[in-house]
């Protein structure tokens, strides 16, 4: 097929490298010379992050108590029965008291951790008015739909804040408080409740209405606060800047959990002379005792940790990267020894590609 | 299609019925005539001319688009979910997440439909726009084809267009000829002629005349069958029968006819070349189906899945309800309508996982890898400018799987040109000198006047040796060339042009004129020849044509000196044995004959001898006789001819090529090689398809041919033994060993077809056995093939178990087995609807993908049928093109468009599903683990906008990159190693073990991804605790991207900085749009929308979340990319032990089967000669009227009492009836018939070698002559036929071989009438006996269907001479002495000019 190039026909396709698949391209196969190296690095350097890891992580003090109060166990235990079948429950409170023997070092966070709870379940966790919490006026007045049952109260008012998950605010308070010598007073551990929440959710996705007239109160007038509420959202602290949709709890609690065991921050504590951790001495915590879990089977707990670079607790992604790394190392062996088993046979069809 | 077209077939035959009426000039009258249609909505029954392939127009494109779109499954479902998803209940998705998917995909869709038929538009309006002249009051008139009603009278001219389906009544060609060609109907590029009848043709002769023509013509309705027409025309009270030699057909051109007139028959859809383009048919890829399987398997998963989980919310509801006091109670209507409600909402939040956008992307891969197509620059023809074109966007891959190839033959895989190429005179070889193809730089035939300058052979030597005159032999050689043959001569603008009725004919007397020996002009009885610049005028005593029988033309002439010259040129076989001496050069020329068919080249032997004066005047007067003897005039005067042609001294021979496309023997072999089994079936004569499958190498010497005969003894015995079961193994050796070729005819599939139409078993049933039992020795050879073959056969069907099919059906399924173990299969004789019958037969039996590729319009039908349809743009028109799925200028580019496009767009979807599916399960199945931790309450694990544009935008342009341009070898080597392709065969890069290693890849991964982030988040506190829901479900949806994306990386292997263009715009598009998403200013539009306010921001604002995420990938790639590794090391050593282990299994086993004589010879002559114009030039007069629907038809003898009565008027022939009879007819085969026509076949198969058997010369060969003439004879009238020789010839000179012939000749007639009788199959079948060990021409029959010269028998007086013969002014006297030609009474017809075949003088 020799014809003149020199006329070139009007259907005649372009000669290009892209219309010709004719790109340059880079061809990579998996060969052995790319892969055992691959996976000795991969191994080594899971097993130096794993160590890591895991040390770090060892190196992380917990103390956890479960006030829930079904074992006859503490004083809750009388709360707990106190208010069973009751909604809402009377108010009632209890302590923990427990002892350090040695400094928890600090910063040490306090959370309050649920099990069984179902903050993930579709239909209670759609039923929240985002835009009433970013402070929207008109959707203060008018709350979504998606917020029914609790959308308006039972006199039709506007529900504020709406929705399941804002009724079913966690209202259990804690205090604690550190007994220096045997037999000495107790003294209360200054607990830090600012900046618990994200920083986004608390300066951004969380606003309070306008004021009117300076006041948050009457901004919410015409409101009704969700049923299971003591106290109308306004009234959540009396710090002016922790109140109403920023108060904190509410915000962390807001941000719903991902599985139905779930630990949200309470506090932390890192002023005065607890800012190195918690020195040893018995310590009480006074437990507000307010949130029925037992008649879904829950639990309540309270947890006291420190942490460290990367966070909390957390030994399984240590173990999991050591387990890795050395897998990693493990089948590249075999690797290295197959490849040399059958390397004579492979000689030749590499060269062909 | 298969079915579609049999049962079209089925009411062909049923359909006869004459309720066709046509009333000429006479358009209200068919008007008023409706037919029922849909509803109240009333059809025309008589349509108009134009044409509407397009499907919608302005106002129906939206509704009918989207009614169309959405009669897709998947649409409607998607349609359906989005409507679902808008009820609050169970709305578990934001509304965009699957509405705008929906959207993109039915907008893409609207615009590619929309495209198309823009283009449908543009081409029905430039067909329908065409101009033609039709008869409007008195006058003609310039109007458009799709004005013209059935019933108009049409005026066509010289080149122009049939429009519609004329029935022909009169022309200004004398004795009311008109020529045409059929390229575009049939792909034959020949002339042929149509009639008109003689009492149209003589009374309308002017417009005035022609508007008061009131005839009527009766005929059947419309129908495909393309060379059937039957019907009358009722004028002034008399009928006059018509058959299709009276139809000009639509698509057909006007050829060397001034003006020709017709009236329409029918029009627009209902023309025959329309009818037989049959419907449109969605071609749909296996992959597109299985795709589709996939989808609706995905859909019962997620409906089985859904209802798990709400069982699962079923049993938790009640505990749900009463203790979970948290959670809204919902609207308590009981567990119920929870359950159900929450199987919708499951049902909603699954969906994404079928992949509506899979569908999008493989609609661009389509169209991506077509693009590719038609960019090729290799697979661009320069020298038409014609670019491959994929007009099917969506059949790519389909090229990658295809298995047959059927092919057409003339155009296809030759050029049809025929060039003159060697020859040999005297015993010496003259070549082309210019092998190379460079042509000498000036023009060698300069010197001579008339040289046309287009042939491409040169001979120095020869020329000079023709120049000077000196050898006598060389000077005969090129006389006989420019005198001995049927071309009709045409002067245009001082040019010579040449008609001839085979394009070798015209090659070689072509070759003559450049050579200095020009045929200037005849007339009936002369021949006008310049021969190096001196005219010479022959006188033409006789001219004795061609027929398939005789094999041979002679000429014989007085020359100017007064001395009688015999010039014959004909087969190898029939003159070799017609020559006085057999010396050195006889021999030589043999040894040269059998080098120049070994190069396939097509020859011809020419002789010639000086008659002496006494002895023309002893032949004469018989010569008279016989031509004016009433009845077997023909045999008579074959037998006349025959005593002539003796005595000859040989001149040489020449050799033509029927050039093939370049490159085709290569194209053949490597599909080949690919596991391509390549078909041809082509219309032409078998020795002509043979001689290019010799040609292209798609049959070898060492292969077995089987032909019909062969191929019908295994189908039955097959059908007996199909009890006996053998190893399996067997059968493969045999297929390994020997490479089987099966040539069959359109007779046969005829037959074969005729089971597919359930005509009466025990007819085929008992011939059959009649056969098998007479045929002892036959089975004998043939038992070992049997053994071999037919066991191989049975034991594949034992294991289908298929014994509810009818006996047809098997016999069917067996033969196509039969043909798919068979390297090449060649049909020939076969009709366009015969083609597509055979590619539905094997699409029927074999479920394989088929390809067919053709040029003409004779293969639309089949190029419709088959999976793929392949058009070449050559010169027969556009007609395959329209209806072909990919265009290409040349055969050889078929390669490329298989091997290297067919394979990588088959390759590339089969990756993009693979992936795409790993892809949404690993990334979309935590949706379900999640589940598990929400109570079952259909809470979505990921953002809707992530869900939203996952499948749109983050993972799409790898995977779309992955589609167009993943190689994973490049083209070079695809060409080089055409074994990659079986992989495509066997369905072997995606199935559904692929799709579920796909999805247990895709599970692996989403297990990981969920699980171990769950695991840690369960771990974790803290402020950086990843225990929200939000962040969990980024983390989740972002190692899932990344971990999809590096597979992605580890997949493609064709590496560009396209890739890494994707790859940066789908994760930057990622980012991007999730901070997009998820920042302020989204969220104070609309915070409900964007309620993940900067989730992605936190999370990748702290480290530990990037451990996770790397832990994530890690383990998600990490062992996959060890379990490639070890399969990579693992397998190759194994496939190398296969690969020297499958040679083994070729073990050395004796051929049992009769290997066929090496290669007979093929003589031009014998392939593709028809009879030229032979009759119209000597007798002009004396044409007689093909039979029936042509020459597959046996006209029963009724009709000839009528014929040869030339006084009697014409009357309407009642063929219909006659047909009707042939069954009848095959079913009264007497058994004691066949026997007869087996003894002869038994007395003729000794002869070992007839083509060297020149010592005795008449006696061994006459049984030949025999054989052919009653292969040739079987569709004679029976009155020929019927009636013995009983003239015996007086000749003194050869009495003893007219004797020896006569005896011969009557022996042979009485199997003749039986083989009439019994079936036209039968009969070939008996004479196919011993086709290939005798001679190969001995199988001739009379010429093809779609040809309408005449035929051989010039005894007959045809009745239009007997009308004539009062109106003929000139007065004729014996219509083949070459006396005056009858003529029309035109008073533009001057008389007595040469007789060529255009009318010059006539022109309007």
């Amino acid at each position: 097929m020799t014809w003149s190039a020199a006329a070139r026909g009007a259907h005649q396709p372009d000669n290009t490298a892209f219309t010709q698949q004719r790109l340059p391209a880079w061809q990579p196969l998996l060969s052995a010379g790319i892969t055992l190296p691959l996976f000795f690095c991969a191994g080594l350097a899971f097993l130096g992050l794993g160590l890591g890891l895991y040390y770090s992580s060892n190196a992380i003090q917990e103390l956890e108590h479960d006030y829930t109060g079904d074992a006859d166990a503490g004083s809750c235990a009388a709360c707990a029965a106190q208010g069973q079948g009751r909604a809402p429950p009377p108010p009632c409170s209890c302590s923990w008291h427990f002892t350090l023997s040695e400094l928890f070092p600090g910063p040490v966070y306090l959370y309050y951790e649920l099990t069984g709870f179902y903050q993930n379940n579709r239909r209670y966790g759609v039923s929240r008015d985002d835009a009433q919490l970013s402070g929207l006026v008109s959707a203060l007045r008018h709350p979504a739909n998606e917020c029914a049952p609790y959308q308006f109260s039972a006199a039709g008012l506007p529900v504020a804040p709406c929705g399941a998950v804002a009724n079913s605010l966690f209202n259990d308070t804690f205090s604690l408080w550190h007994q220096r010598q045997s037999g000495g007073p107790y003294v209360e551990v200054p607990l830090d409740r600012a900046a618990i929440a994200w920083w986004t959710d608390y300066h951004i996705k969380f606003r309070n209405p306008p004021l009117v007239n300076g006041s948050l109160a009457l901004a919410f007038r015409g409101t009704a606060p969700p049923p299971n509420w003591r106290r109308p959202v306004y009234e959540l602290s009396p710090d002016p800047n922790n109140t109403g949709f920023v108060n904190q709890d509410f915000v962390v609690w807001m941000r719903t959990a991902a599985l139905p065991t779930f630990r949200k921050l309470y506090a932390r504590i890192r002023q005065g002379n607890y800012s190195a951790g918690l020195p040893s001495g018995a310590y009480r915590v006074d437990i507000a005792y307010n949130y029925p879990v037992r008649a879904f089977g829950g639990h309540k707990l309270l947890v006291f940790s420190n942490i460290s670079w990367m966070g909390g607790k957390n030994p399984f992604l240590g173990i999991a990267y050591l387990v890795v790394g050395s897998l990693c190392i493990v089948v590249g062996f075999v690797m290295l020894a197959v490849y040399i088993r059958y390397q004579d046979q492979d000689d030749d069809e590499n060269d062909d590609e | 299609m298969g079915r579609a077209t049999t049962r079209e077939d089925l009411q062909d035959n049923k359909d006869t019925a004459f309720t066709w009426e046509v009333k000429a000039n006479d358009s209200t009258y068919h008007q008023q005539f409706r037919e029922k249609g849909f509803l109240c909505w009333r059809k025309r029954k008589y349509q108009t001319n134009g044409i509407h392939t397009a499907k919608y127009n302005i106002f129906s494109f939206l509704p009918r688009n989207l009614y169309e779109q959405f009669h897709r499954v998947s649409n409607l479902y998607f349609l359906l979910i989005v409507i679902l998803q808008s009820i609050p209940e169970i709305s578990t998705l934001p509304w965009i997440t699957l509405f705008i998917p929906l959207l993109l995909l039915l907008l893409i869709r609207a615009i590619r439909d929309l495209v198309d038929d823009v283009g449908r538009h543009r081409s029905d309006n430039a067909i329908n726009n065409r101009p033609c002249q039709m008869l409007i009051g008195k006058s003609f008139k310039w109007r458009k084809w799709k004005d013209l009603c059935v019933g108009d009278v049409v005026c066509l001219t010289r080149d122009s267009i049939v429009p519609a389906d004329l029935f022909l009544l009169a022309s200004t060609e004398p004795n009311s000829l008109c020529y045409v060609e059929t390229a575009d109907i049939d792909g034959e590029t020949n002339l042929k002629f149509r009639q008109a009848l003689a009492v149209t043709h003589h009374e309308l002769i002017s417009p005035k005349t022609m508007a008061a023509f009131n005839g009527t013509v009766i005929c059947e309705d419309p129908n495909s069958r393309m060379h059937q027409f039957v019907g009358s025309l009722e004028w002034n009270g008399r009928k006059y029968a018509l058959d299709i030699g009276n139809l000009l057909l639509r698509g057909s051109k006007i050829r060397n006819t001034d003006a020709c007139y017709g009236l329409v028959i029918y029009a627009g859809f209902d023309t025959k070349i329309m009818k037989n383009c049959g419907n449109i048919h969605l071609k749909r890829t296996k992959i597109d189906l299985f795709m589709n399987k996939l989808v609706v398997l995905i859909f019962l998963l997620i409906m089985v899945v859904s209802l798990v989980l709400s069982l699962g919310f079923w049993l938790q509801a009640h505990e749900f309800r009463d203790k979970h006091y948290y959670v809204p109670a919902g609207h308590a209507k009981g567990p119920f309508v929870d359950f159900f409600l929450i199987f919708w909402a499951f049902l909603i939040l699954l969906s994404v996982m079928i992949p509506m956008a899979m569908f999008i992307i493989s609609e661009f891969i389509y169209l991506g890898n077509s693009a590719f197509i038609n960019w090729d620059l290799k697979m661009y023809y320069a020298p038409h400018d014609v670019p491959a074109k994929a007009r099917s966007t969506s059949l790519n891959d389909y090229l990658g799987q295809v298995q047959y190839v059927f092919s057409d033959k003339t155009g296809t895989l030759t050029q049809n040109i025929m060039s003159f190429k060697k020859c040999c005179i005297d015993g010496r070889i003259y070549g082309p000198d210019n092998e190379d193809k460079t042509f000498p730089k000036e023009n060698p035939y300069l010197w001579n006047e008339f040289a046309d300058g287009k042939l491409s052979f040169f001979n120095k030597e020869l020329l000079s040796l023709v120049r000077t005159k000196q050898d006598k032999v060389v000077q005969e050689f090129w006389r006989l060339l420019a005198i001995c043959h049927t071309v009709m001569v045409q002067e245009v603008d001082n040019q010579l042009l040449y008609q001839a009725a085979s394009p070798d004919e015209e090659a070689l007397v072509t070759a003559a004129r450049n050579f200095g020996y020009v045929f200037l002009s005849r007339t009936q009885d002369s021949i006008t020849v310049v021969e190096l610049g001196e005219e010479r005028v022959y006188e033409v005593l006789a001219l004795m044509d061609f027929n398939s029988d005789r094999k041979r033309m002679s000429v014989l002439v007085r020359t100017p000196e007064g001395s009688i010259c015999l010039y014959t040129k004909g087969a190898d076989t029939v003159i070799f044995e017609r020559l006085y001496k057999r010396g050195v050069i006889e021999a030589n020329t043999e040894r040269i004959l059998s080098a120049f068919t070994e190069q396939t080249l097509r020859t011809l032997c020419l002789a010639y001898k000086e008659v002496e004066e006494s002895a023309y005047q002893q032949w004469q007067p018989q010569h008279e006789k016989a031509s004016t003897q009433l009845q077997d005039r023909a045999k008579a005067l074959q037998q006349v001819y025959s005593d002539m042609e003796q005595g000859l001294q040989l001149l040489g021979v020449t050799a033509i090529e029927d050039k093939l496309q370049d490159g085709v023997p290569d194209t053949i072999s490597s599909l080949k090689k690919g596991n391509m089994k390549v078909w041809v079936l082509t219309g032409d004569k078998q020795e002509t398809a043979v001689n290019i499958g010799f040609a292209c190498q798609l049959l070898t010497d060492d292969m077995l041919i089987l032909e019909a005969r062969d191929v019908n003894i295994i189908l039955d015995s097959y059908g007996e033994h199909s009890k006996l079961v053998r190893t399996p193994k067997r059968s493969l050796r045999f297929q390994l060993q020997n490479e089987v070729a099966m040539v069959i005819s359109g007779e046969f599939l005829d037959h074969l077809l005729v089971s597919l139409r359930k005509e009466p078993r025990a007819v085929i049933q008992s011939e059959a056995e009649d056969k098998a039992r007479q045929e002892l020795s036959a089975i004998r050879r043939f038992s070992m093939m049997w053994w071999s073959l037919g066991t191989s056969l049975s034991s594949r069907r034992s294991k289908r178990k298929r014994k509810n099919e009818s006996p047809e059906a098997r016999r069917e399924r067996a033969f196509v087995e039969l043909a798919s173990r068979c390297q090449a299969v060649i049909c020939c004789r076969v009709t366009p609807k015969q083609k597509a019958l055979i590619v539905a037969l094997v699409k029927k039996y074999q479920k394989a993908v088929t390809l067919a590729i053709g040029d003409g319009a004779n293969d639309v039908n089949m190029i419709k049928t088959a999976d793929i349809g392949v058009g070449l743009a050559g010169q027969e028109g556009m007609q395959a093109v329209q209806n072909s799925d990919y265009a290409l200028g040349q055969f050889c580019f078929l390669q490329r468009l298989l091997l290297v496009h067919g394979r990588w767009s088959y390759m590339r979807i089969c990756k993009f599903l693979r992936y795409f599916f790993y892809k949404t399960v690993a990334s979309l199945v935590g949706q379900i683990w999640f589940a598990f931790y929400s109570g079952f309450s259909a809470q979505p694990l990921y953002e809707g906008w992530f869900l939203a544009l996952f499948n749109l935008l983050y993972s799409t342009l790898p995977v779309l990159y992955m589609g167009l341009f993943e190689q994973d070898v490049s083209d070079t080597q695809s060409l080089r190693m055409p074994e990659l392709y079986v992989a495509g065969q066997k369905n072997e890069l995606f199935n559904y073990w692929v799709f579920s290693k796909a999805i247990i890849h895709g599970l692996f991964t989403s297990l990981v991804n969920f699980f171990l982030t769950l695991w840690i988040t369960c771990d974790t506190a803290g402020p950086n605790s990843l225990s929200d829901y939000q962040s969990f479900a980024v983390v989740v949806a972002f190692s899932s991207l990344l971990s999809i994306t590096i597979e992605v990386m580890l997949v493609i292997r064709y590496w560009t900085f396209l890739f890494l263009g994707t790859l940066l715009v789908s994760l930057g598009s990622y980012f991007v749009l999730t901070y997009a998403t998820q920042s302020l200013w989204a969220y104070q539009l609309v915070p409900k929308t964007f309620p993940f306010l900067y989730v992605l921001h936190s999370v990748l604002s702290k480290a530990p979340f990037l451990l996770v995420v790397l832990l994530n990938v890690a383990v998600n790639t990490l062992p996959i990319l060890a379990l490639r590794m070890f399969h990579h090391m693992l397998r190759k050593p194994r496939f190398k032990e296969q690969v020297e282990a499958f040679p083994s299994e070729v073990s050395e086993e004796p051929m049992p089967q009769f290997r066929r004589e090496s290669r007979v010879r093929r003589s031009s002559y014998a392939f593709s000669h028809r009879e030229g114009y032979g009759n119209l030039i000597t007798q002009g007069t004396s044409l007689r009227r093909p039979h029936g629907e042509g020459s597959d038809t046996n006209v029963p003898s009724g009709t000839e009492i009528e014929e040869v009565l030339p006084s009697t008027p014409r009357e309407p022939r009642k063929i219909s009836f006659m047909m009707s009879q042939r069954p009848q007819l095959r079913s009264r085969a007497p058994s004691q018939d066949s026997q007869m026509s087996s003894t002869l076949s038994l007395a003729s198969t000794p002869d070992p070698d007839p083509g060297h058997s020149g010592n005795q010369p008449a006696a061994t060969n006459r049984p030949l002559t025999g054989q052919g003439w009653l292969s040739e004879d079987s569709s004679l009238p029976f009155a020929e036929a019927e009636a013995p020789v009983l003239e015996r010839s007086s000749l003194p000179w050869d009495k003893s071989s007219g004797g020896w012939a006569q005896g011969l000749w009557q022996k042979a007639s009485v199997p003749n009438q039986v083989a009439i009788e019994t079936s036209p199959s039968q009969t070939q079948e008996s004479l196919s006996e011993l086709p290939m060990e005798t001679e190969s021409e001995s199988l001739e029959r009379e010429p093809s269907p779609m040809e309408w010269l005449p035929v051989s028998s010039e005894g007959q007086l045809s009745p239009p001479l007997g009308e004539q013969a009062p109106v003929g002014t000139k007065g004729q006297v014996s219509p083949n002495t070459g006396q005056p030609v009858s003529r029309r009474p035109d008073p533009r017809d001057k008389g007595a000019e040469p007789f060529t075949l255009s009318n010059k003088s006539g022109s309007t």
